[in-house]
């Protein structure tokens, strides 16, 4: 009989997963304690930072709950504020792409501004002046034009034509009252290349527009992640015999490459079960079957935060931190005992 | 009194302009695009409709400058 699975697993058989949920709480095993401890909890939550840069970020979390990592995933997708284009006054717009679609585009456009340094626009106020405060202006122009030096025989617009394209870096911004203080780098796209419209000579567009901050549950252009989740970290037991000889080789070949090695005595050992992607290819052959458990740690969350570029990924799981400590004060100050 | 003594009134009469179903204007300028060639065209009242430069004879009313505001949603 092979070894007992230990409490944390999910395992992962050929046609289900098991053991989903969480047992680590008050009166499931009869006789222990399990009532919370911040001392205990303390001891076991681990950060381990995979990489780290500036868009992309892998790190895990390692002994918290599924509920609390799973709050930190949300509140980083869809309630951390970014500045983001909200009102776009067109003054001209002569181009094929209608104003309402340009608009959309223009907001879904990465801005990289800092939000802690503005205020909330409170759009439900009738009487709510815009201010330098809380309100971002930027202004986009262009006009294309024929290129009389255009080489002869040419059909690239952007040689035939001045302004053929319009990109994310053309759009400027005008600094308010004290926002050259507060943004001494400036306003621009995160990525200068997005190409928002195409232009064709006689064709024009000059816009104003208004940026604020907003949160990702309201649209969005406002989440500052391009993506942001989570895994478990998968395990890979061999149980009993080691597998040695051909069989290894077929057993290493049935998963990732970097998961599983041979060694100088020719069984293979798991070499880094977090590579695996959990394709289960072992559990269709025969031979192997009852000599290798696959699972995942239950408490062990392998995040992948990738940002838009507002902020750094670090800055972005902090603030998700910040948000769900808010949200427990806020819920302290009602008296739940009561 | 009959009918051959009736006579219609002259535009030219004492009448006004705005009278004669004309709205009175100083003559101005309009600037419309050629829709063969695209060149700006600058047009008053008494103009043939036709292009300075091509000759075309359709001629588009350009887009209003008055502002228009979208939610960039």
């Amino acid at each position: 009989m092979a070894e007992k699975k230990p409490r944390n697993r999910v395992g992962i058989e050929a046609d289900r997963v098991t053991d989903v949920s969480s047992t680590d709480f008050p009166g499931y095993y009869p006789g222990e304690d399990h009532s919370w401890n911040l001392e205990k909890f303390q001891e076991n939550l681990k950060i381990h930072i995979e990489y780290i840069s500036e868009l992309n970020a892998e790190f895990d979390l390692i002994g918290v709950d599924a509920s609390i990592a799973n709050a930190f995933r949300r509140i980083m997708i869809s309630e951390i504020p970014t500045l983001a284009i909200e009102y776009v006054y067109i003054e001209n717009n002569t181009s094929i792409i209608q104003d309402e679609v340009l608009a959309h585009r223009l907001g879904l456009i990465p801005l990289k501004a800092n939000p802690d340094y503005l205020r909330w626009f409170k759009k439900d106020d009738p009487d709510f002046e815009p201010t330098d405060y809380d309100t971002v202006v930027l202004q986009l122009s262009a006009k294309c034009t024929a290129n009389p030096n255009a080489p002869e025989g040419t059909t690239d617009p952007k040689l035939l034509y001045n302004n053929a394209h319009v990109y994310a870096r053309d759009i400027v911004y005008e600094p308010q009252g004290r926002q050259s203080e507060w943004f001494p780098e400036g306003i621009a796209a995160t990525n200068p290349d997005i190409l928002i419209a195409k232009l064709r000579p006689g064709q024009e567009i000059d816009l104003t527009m208004h940026c604020i901050l907003g949160i990702g549950q309201d649209h969005a252009k406002f989440s500052p992640v391009a993506t942001a989740s989570y895994r478990l970290l998968p395990t890979i037991d061999i149980i009993g015999e080691p597998i040695t000889g051909e069989l290894a080789k077929k057993f290493r070949s049935c998963f990732p490459k970097g998961v599983i090695s041979i060694n100088s005595k020719g069984e293979a050992v798991v070499k880094d079960a977090r590579k695996d992607t959990v394709s289960r290819e072992v559990l269709r052959h025969p031979e192997f079957e009852g000599r290798v458990r696959l699972g995942r740690q239950r408490d062990h969350f392998i995040y992948t935060v990738e940002s838009t570029g507002a902020m750094t990924p670090d800055e972005i799981f902090l603030k998700s931190v910040q948000l769900l400590k808010k949200k427990c004060q806020i819920l302290r100050k009602f008296n739940l005992a009561a | 009194m009959n009918r051959e003594s009736f006579l219609p009134p002259s535009t030219q009469g004492s009448s006004s302009a705005a009278a004669a179903g004309r709205a009175y204007q100083p003559t101005q300028a309009i600037t419309y695009l050629c829709a063969n060639c695209a060149a700006p065209n600058t047009l008053t009242r008494s103009d043939p409709v036709r292009c300075r430069e091509c000759g075309h004879r359709v001629l588009y009313k350009q887009r209003t400058r008055r502002m228009v505001q979208f939610e960039a949603r």
